[in-house]
């Protein structure tokens, strides 16, 4: 009888026939989502698989300009460099700050101004975060270099790693907290040895996704540590880095040179994807 | 979760006991005793406190220090050029004479388009995963759609460019000139020439990079709504799509604006991806298919070539006022957010 009226009455037929397009509708999104997503993937994959197989692809520097064959070793070792300056800068800072946040902060008024000015930061442009290095560093020491490129990088990782460990340390329950003070511990011994062991893994994940972030980075470096077309480990001087590289690769009118651009790209894609995809099982496990 | 970890803690604890014990044990032998244990735990507890402390004040200053150095670099376009600077439309290095309002208009047309595209997707895909997936499929769809916000912004640039562009070129943009360049009204801004490259391009790729962050602050936003209120209109007989636009949407309004704020502020620094595919061209076009320019973008391709201080300080410029904006809308952005999240405290 029921049904009879709601497939009879006309309002009821129309609302639903709305329901189902909507819902058509949003999973035409998805849809439209994941498209893009495969189509990248796919793309990186099929052009740039043929370069990343071949051993001179490691082995080798950047070729000059006409033409084929040559490696990325130079722009590889550099962001490598780069990116673990730019960690261990911005690791100890991101997690201490993070810790007054959530440790200490919970009087006073520079705990939640830090706290909105770090979400700010989290999505400033990093090309800003480029020209800030370069106006306060590199026009100072009038010549790019790594070191630049990696105090550059380290302001990216600095806000993501005060976020995870403020969310991290505030998820930890104020029982274990108390339980240590109970027991005589002073509050520094207490936050190292509960609060962290508690956080870790939060952590550590919040860690690989700024690694991961900062590895695929073109914009900061293009006025920092600018490119190098040779081999070269001086932090001093300008250096080469795998997005730098692969951009000016890519845009050089040389068709020869396109191969390893893509090579690159794929590498630094998969790399990416691969980091966020352990970290966040790695978390999810831990906490599942 | 606090099983586990607690069980995990125990022998950290006891372990920290024992070292406790022993460290006073060797104390009270070498006769030296208790309170010089207490004020080295003093000490180190004021150590830490104020070492925690300088680095958040650090991190406090450093969007100060952006502020204050791009003001600094800029000086020199700032008092050559005044305000004007802003509805300037020439960029010419040779004369000298810059003006902003080229690669202004030129960002904030691509990430209103932007926007325009990928609100919709991203709320579909919000409701998709909040009310209609299968629990199964939640995870690893929601993964898929963030990993769009890992892959680094030069590749969607390379994969515009090379891939994306040249079919959009011999595809769809003939057919948009074709048809929507016809209407009387909006017709101007589909007509021109198909380049493959420029703002219409621009925007899309923009569209798929906020998409992810878009989705995200809208899945937690929508995860707030109490299963109570979803079940009365359920109750009452509503469709899922009727709940979803009068329970759901309502009461996450303030939410979800502020991820779309959020987007936002990501469109509008985007570099590397715009650069590739925006055309670089100083030039205001009634047309969507023309080339144009982008804050960012400017900056990314001249900077290193600016030879001249006051092109520099130009550039610098731009950046201020490219500054300026996205903090703006990410700070108005993060308080809609921090409003939601008061609301939800007061009624818990």
């Amino acid at each position: 009888m029921n049904a009879s009226i709601a497939s009879n009455n006309p309002v009821y037929r129309r609302r639903r026939q709305i329901n189902r397009i909507m819902l058509g509708l949003s999973a035409l999104a998805i849809g439209f989502g994941l498209l893009w997503l495969t189509w990248i993937v796919v793309v990186l994959l099929s052009k740039g698989l043929g370069a990343l197989v071949q051993v001179s692809f490691y082995t080798e520097m950047t070729p000059p300009p006409p033409g084929p064959g040559g490696g990325l070793l130079n722009a590889i070792a550099g962001s490598v460099m780069m990116t673990g300056v730019a960690t261990l800068i911005g690791t100890p800072i991101g997690i201490l700050a993070g810790t007054y946040l959530a440790e200490y902060g919970t009087r006073g008024w520079l705990a939640p101004a830090t706290r909105f000015i770090n979400d700010v930061l989290l999505s400033t442009p990093s090309i800003l975060i480029g020209l800030f290095v370069w106006t306060v560093y590199v026009t100072q020491v009038r010549h790019f270099s790594g070191w630049a490129g990696a105090f550059a990088l380290s302001l990216i990782v600095i806000p993501i790693v005060v976020r995870t460990t403020d969310d991290m340390l505030k998820l930890v329950p104020n029982s274990l907290r108390e339980a240590a003070v109970a027991l005589g511990c002073p509050q520094w011994k207490m936050i190292m040895f509960v609060s962290y062991r508690a956080a870790r893994s939060g952590i550590l994940t919040g860690l690989l996704l700024a690694i991961a972030r900062i590895s695929g980075e073109t914009a900061p470096l293009l006025f920092t540590a600018f490119n190098n077309a040779f081999w070269s480990t001086d932090m001093n001087q300008p250096i080469a880095s795998l997005p730098a590289t692969i951009a000016n690769l890519a845009i050089s009118p040389w068709q020869d040179l396109h191969p390893l651009a893509w090579g690159g790209a794929a590498l630094i894609t998969l790399l990416v994807l691969g980091i966020n995809i352990f970290a966040r099982s790695m978390f999810s496990k831990r906490n599942g | 979760m606090t099983p586990v970890q607690t069980s995990a803690l125990a022998p950290a604890l006891s372990g920290n006991a024992l070292i406790n014990m022993g460290q006073s044990e060797t104390q009270s032998r070498t006769e030296s005793p208790a309170p010089m244990k207490q004020t080295n735990n003093a000490l180190l507890d004021a150590l830490f406190r104020h070492a925690t402390r300088f680095f958040a004040f650090l991190v406090f200053s450093i969007l100060i220090a952006i502020l204050i150095s791009l003001i600094y670099g800029s000086q020199l376009s700032l008092e050559k050029f005044g305000i004007g600077f802003l509805w300037n439309d020439n960029w010419d290095p040779v004369q000298e004479d810059f003006g902003a309002l080229v690669p202004i208009v030129g960002t904030l047309v691509t990430s209103a388009i932007a926007l325009l595209i990928a609100v919709p997707v991203s709320f579909g895909i919000a409701l998709f995963l909040t009310e209609l997936s299968p629990p199964w499929l939640k995870r690893p769809l929601g993964t898929a759609i963030e990993m769009l916000a890992a892959i680094p912004s030069i590749i969607y640039g390379m994969w515009g460019l090379f891939v994306f562009a040249p079919l959009f070129q011999q595809h769809v943009q003939p057919l948009l000139i074709k048809t929507l360049g016809k209407l009387p009204l909006v017709g101007g801004l589909f007509a021109g020439p198909p380049l493959g490259i420029g703002i219409l391009t621009a925007s899309i790729i923009l569209a798929i990079m906020v998409i992810p962050f878009i989705t995200a602050v809208m899945r937690d936003v929508f995860e707030l709504v109490p299963a109570l209120l979803k079940e009365s209109a359920y109750g009452l007989g509503s469709t899922t799509w009727e709940v979803v636009w009068k329970v759901v949407l309502p009461y996450t309004r303030i939410g979800v604006v502020g991820g779309i704020m959020l987007g936002l502020g990501r469109a509008l620094g985007e570099t590397m991806a715009v650069t590739f595919v925006i055309g670089n061209a100083y030039q205001l076009s009634a047309s969507l298919m023309a080339p144009g320019n982008s804050a960012a973008s400017a900056l990314a391709n001249e900077f290193t070539e600016a030879m001249s201080p006051l092109h520099q300080a130009a550039l610098i410029e731009l950046g201020l006022i490219l500054f300026l904006i996205t903090t703006i809308v990410l700070a108005l952005a993060k308080l809609l957010l921090l409003r939601l999240a008061h609301a939800e405290g007061k009624k818990s």
